[in-house]
């Protein structure tokens, strides 16, 4: 049996925080990884960051995540555990695990769930037929093993990943088609979709895929518009000569191992769908089980970060252990994720963060 | 289609290896994942779903989805997207669902 104070599961952006600030606090840290390397999705981010200074913006993800494993490697009470996935938490604070092929035993005082979220698809005739790619796959692909998907993609999803992914299709020399969304608006950033339209890309609204074909691979699609009731309006067609489609339609968060904890589970359309209850402190509805990041709901790597600073700190304070300034520093990081959910592109997730907070101020009037 | 030239990442390609892929030499490089060496290779058709037998390809890359389930070295359901390309496997299209008892 191996033995820690936080045990923290994922080492993307939050859970990279969440590790530097539970360290700093004076904790053993535990950090561990399914993946051989750190660093979750942010070692594929060639794209400069937006927010504030604090969240490195104007930095690449990319640099961000080295900025980070430095000072990792710098704390000496911060184990890594990389090519190990999480297979149980139980109630005494045992948390099973496989790492290489060995099963193994972890006992815990606080737990960090940072396992963030992976790709929705999207239902249409032929949707998997090779060359039907989640637009973060296509990412990694491109930006991280530096292989083409293929010739000319068509990108279903104008949020910030579908702009963002088609523009570094064509910095890496494959051609858009075209970037649809069903939507009436373009959900991203607006200097990113005029971006990629200056690049000669098309992107329409209202539209979306009627079909893919192809018999072993996608060698085409047919898209459509959509009415103001998102229903198929007849004749608007349009075949697009495309071997290459990503689906960028959302994500959902990677939850299941909170549901095995048994920590209580909401469904919020607006943060990508089920996540678990928690309060301010980032604790679920388990004592002991924090959560930072994607898993908590689907938003960017920016506010996965403040979220894991917030989890580490918490965590640390739970078991005995304080910082210089803890108040201040916790009120600084909740002013920064209300700085980054400000706006209307933030709109959605304060929605389903307020809905998620009524739902814990009746759970807590009603046990009263 | 390997990216040769590109405005922000300078892509270093570890050393050359050798695998097969159905009994087919093919060449990746150290670093890469099974996945992205079939890729580079021009394969796309890595499983086939187990009811229709429809072909199934890359989807997720993080291990996630099991559309990319294949034998390697004699072991089925292997997630290649995530599982490291080293010299001399020997990469196969798993037929059914696989069963490590033999």
């Amino acid at each position: 049996m191996k033995y820690t104070d936080v045990l923290i599961i994922g080492g993307g952006p939050a859970g990279l925080c969440a590790a530097i600030s539970a360290a700093e606090a004076g904790c053993k840290v535990l950090l561990v990884d399914r993946n051989r390397s750190l660093g979750g999705q942010l070692v594929k981010q060639t794209h400069m960051f937006f927010g504030s200074e604090k969240q490195y913006a104007s930095v690449r993800g990319i640099d961000i995540s080295k900025i980070l494993l430095n000072q990792i490697h710098d704390k000496e009470n911060i184990e890594i555990l990389n090519d190990t996935t999480i297979l149980g938490i139980y109630e005494d604070g045992v948390i099973t695990a496989e790492s290489s092929g060995i099963y193994m035993k972890i006992k815990v005082k606080s737990t960090i769930v940072a396992t963030g979220a992976s790709e929705k698809t999207l239902a249409f005739p032929n949707n998997d037929l090779p060359g039907v790619y989640g637009a973060g796959a296509v990412q990694t692909l491109m930006n991280e093993h530096g292989i083409k998907p293929g010739k000319n993609v068509l990108m279903v999803g104008a949020g910030n990943i579908g702009l963002i992914v088609s523009y570094q299709l064509l910095q890496a020399g494959v051609k858009v088609a075209a970037i649809i969304d069903a939507a009436p608006n373009i959900g991203g950033y607006l200097v990113h979709a005029s971006k990629v339209r200056r690049s000669g890309v098309p992107i329409y609204t209202r539209h979306t895929v009627k079909q893919a074909y192809g018999k072993d691979e996608l060698k085409g699609a047919t898209i459509h518009k959509l009415d103001e009731n998102w229903n198929p309006i007849e004749g608007t067609e349009m075949d697009l000569d495309i071997d290459v489609m990503c689906i960028a339609v959302g994500l959902s968060p990677l939850c299941e191992l909170l549901w095995q904890a048994g920590c209580e589970m909401k469904y919020m359309n607006e943060l990508g769908g089920y996540v678990p209850l928690r309060n301010e402190r980032m604790e679920t509805s388990i004592p002991g089980i924090f959560v930072a990041g994607d898993v908590g709901g689907v938003e960017e790597a920016s506010s996965a970060m403040v979220e894991g600073y917030l989890a580490g700190i918490n965590a640390a304070q739970s078991i005995g252990h304080t910082v210089c300034n803890i108040e201040e520093k916790k009120k600084d990081l909740h002013d920064q994720l209300h700085a980054l959910r400000s706006g209307p592109v933030g709109t959605k997730i304060r929605e389903g963060i307020t809905q998620l907070q009524t739902v814990l101020e009746a759970a807590a009037s009603s046990s009263l | 289609m390997r990216i040769e030239e590109h405005p922000i990442v300078g892509f270093q390609r570890g050393k050359s290896l050798q695998f097969k892929f159905n009994g087919q030499p093919l060449n990746g490089y150290e670093g890469e994942t099974i996945a992205a060496a079939l890729h580079a290779a021009g394969i796309k058709v890595l499983s086939h779903s187990h009811e229709k037998h429809r072909p199934r390809g890359f989807y997720c890359a993080i291990g996630n989805c099991s559309s990319c389930l294949m034998v390697v070295n004699g072991e089925p359901n292997v997630r290649i997207c995530v599982e490291m390309l080293q010299e001399g496997m020997e990469i196969s299209t798993q037929i059914g669902k696989g069963d490590i008892l033999r």
